[in-house]
């Protein structure tokens, strides 16, 4: 047991430092596609609740494909496909020009695009469940289209999509484990390459597990904080 | 039959080729990716299957257990729901390697040897947990007085969880169920990561030996396929099973 514990420890002989590098990078993965993705997702429901046929239809088929597909083939996808029509494009600039692409990079938008399709349904809901009224109210007192939007619309958008958008947030921190498979040293490559060494697969993947656990639950904290803040002006049913 | 297959065969390709796609590259790997489906559509029926076996017990445990097995229930899909399903697979694959002895004395290694078996473990604990909570869901929507009633008439604890409670908790629980399940589609990719020939793995396998990108075009075809044909059916299913509910359709 003691063996074990000193594999964790942060040092030369340990293991500890590494996978805390790698803990750290899964993070900031999480937090650099976060705002991608809920950028796309607000985008595409935009698009879904427009008055125009076909921006529906675009808006709809993204959906479908996105929340269809393996988030592995995604990444697969955005990674080696964004590698080959990039250096087909510069193959037009410059004669047998090549580009790698950054697997940070294509992590992002692989995972962003995903994030965007899941987001997109939480907040077409939320877009719908402000009633019309709000926004006639708010042009009677002569606010413009943005004010609209930033005072009254939003605020009321936000308390409705949060426990939505909590869901995908704790989706997209689980999918950031697929990145490891084209060689970003996130958590789970870092432990993997510990494994590789130590063989000791059963208690590094443990350890990543939980490392996996605590983020989930220090997201959750956050997370009904904010719901605590976003719905401040809200009487809920049970009196919490 | 076999020659007719030939023609049907040989006509899809004409196809293919017909509307810009690479047919050569079709012929050399298009029965591999039939395969390959078949494996995640087996992939994905057994976990499904032996996850609701398992995710009844659970589900029951959360909510009629004591303190004791509704806690432990609770901490078993905690886990599993938090945890990335890639760091499972990995956790039970390698880890067993690791107890290879242990399990070779209890005779169970023979299971444990075989990557399709440990991805249908992995996936069977993972899908148990998700859907135990879907069914714990639909037991705690229905009001208490459905027990009440059925005690009053002297029904049997376990008798009013098969007649009464279980069916009305699955009719609510039937849209996540099928929502589990294309979850679960999707998932099943994971599998290629620890070397089963699923069609991802499949797919991995033509790309690192044509380095054209239209084998990824094919699967994601295949898997939005299959992704919509649950889809549909579910809808199916939902109207049919829940005919008393639909009032207005």
């Amino acid at each position: 047991m003691l063996d074990l514990l000193e594999l964790l420890s942060f040092g030369p002989n340990g293991w500890g430092d590494e996978i805390l590098q790698g803990a750290l990078l899964t993070i900031q993965l999480a937090l650099v596609t976060l705002p991608v993705g809920i950028a796309i997702g607000l985008a595409v429901a935009v698009a879904k609740d427009s008055h125009s046929r076909l921006l529906r239809a675009v808006g709809d088929l993204y959906t479908t494909v996105f929340r269809g597909l393996p988030e592995l083939l995604t990444l697969f996808i955005v990674y080696y496909g964004g590698q080959m029509l990039l250096t087909r494009l510069a193959g037009y600039v410059v004669e047998g020009a090549h580009i790698e692409v950054n697997q940070f990079v294509a992590g992002v938008v692989a995972l962003g695009l995903v994030l965007g399709a899941f987001s997109s349904e939480v907040l077409l809901a939320a877009i719908r469940a402000v009633p019309k009224g709000q926004k006639e109210a708010a042009s009677a007192l002569g606010l413009s289209g943005w004010s609209t939007f930033r005072l009254v619309t939003f605020p009321q958008l936000w308390r409705i999509a949060l426990p939505g958008l909590s869901n995908n947030w704790m989706v997209l921190l689980k999918d950031t484990s697929l990145v490891s498979v084209i060689a970003i040293t996130d958590l789970m490559r870092q432990t993997s390459i510990a494994v590789g060494v130590t063989k000791q697969p059963f208690f590094f993947y443990l350890v990543a597990c939980l490392i996996y656990l605590v983020f989930s639950g220090l997201s959750s904290i956050v997370f009904s904080a904010l719901e605590n803040r976003a719905s401040r002006g809200f009487k809920r049913v049970g009196g919490h | 039959m076999e020659p007719f297959l030939g023609m049907l065969g040989d006509g899809f390709l004409w196809l293919m080729s017909l509307i810009g796609l690479n047919a050569d590259l079709m012929s050399r790997y298009g029965l591999r990716f039939l395969d390959g489906v078949w494996v995640t559509l087996q992939l994905v029926g057994l976990s499904i299957v032996f996850g609701a076996v398992l995710a009844l017990p659970l589900a029951i445990a959360r909510v009629e257990g004591g303190k004791f097995l509704s806690r432990a229930a609770f901490t078993y899909s905690y886990f599993f729901r938090g945890t990335p399903l890639l760091a499972q697979t990995f956790l039970i694959y390698y880890g067993a390697g690791q107890f290879r002895e242990q399990l070779t004395d209890i005779g169970l290694w023979w299971f444990f040897r075989d990557a399709f078996n440990c991805a249908v473990f992995t996936f069977t604990l993972n899908t148990a947990a998700y859907q135990s909570e879907i069914l714990r869901g639909g037991i705690q929507t229905l009001p208490v007085g459905q027990m009440e009633a059925a005690q009053a008439l002297g029904l049997h604890r376990v008798l009013a969880y098969r007649k009464i409670i279980l069916p009305q908790a699955i009719a609510v629980g039937l849209r996540p169920l099928g929502n589990e399940v294309v979850l679960m589609i999707k998932a099943s990719a994971i599998a290629s990561v620890i070397t089963v020939y699923d069609l991802m793995g499949v797919t991995r396998l033509a790309f690192s030996r044509s380095y054209d990108m239209e084998v990824y075009l094919w699967a994601a075809v295949l898997y939005l396929i299959m992704v919509e044909i649950v889809r549909r059916v579910w809808n199916v299913l939902e109207r049919r099973l829940n005919r008393h509910l639909l009032l207005s359709h």
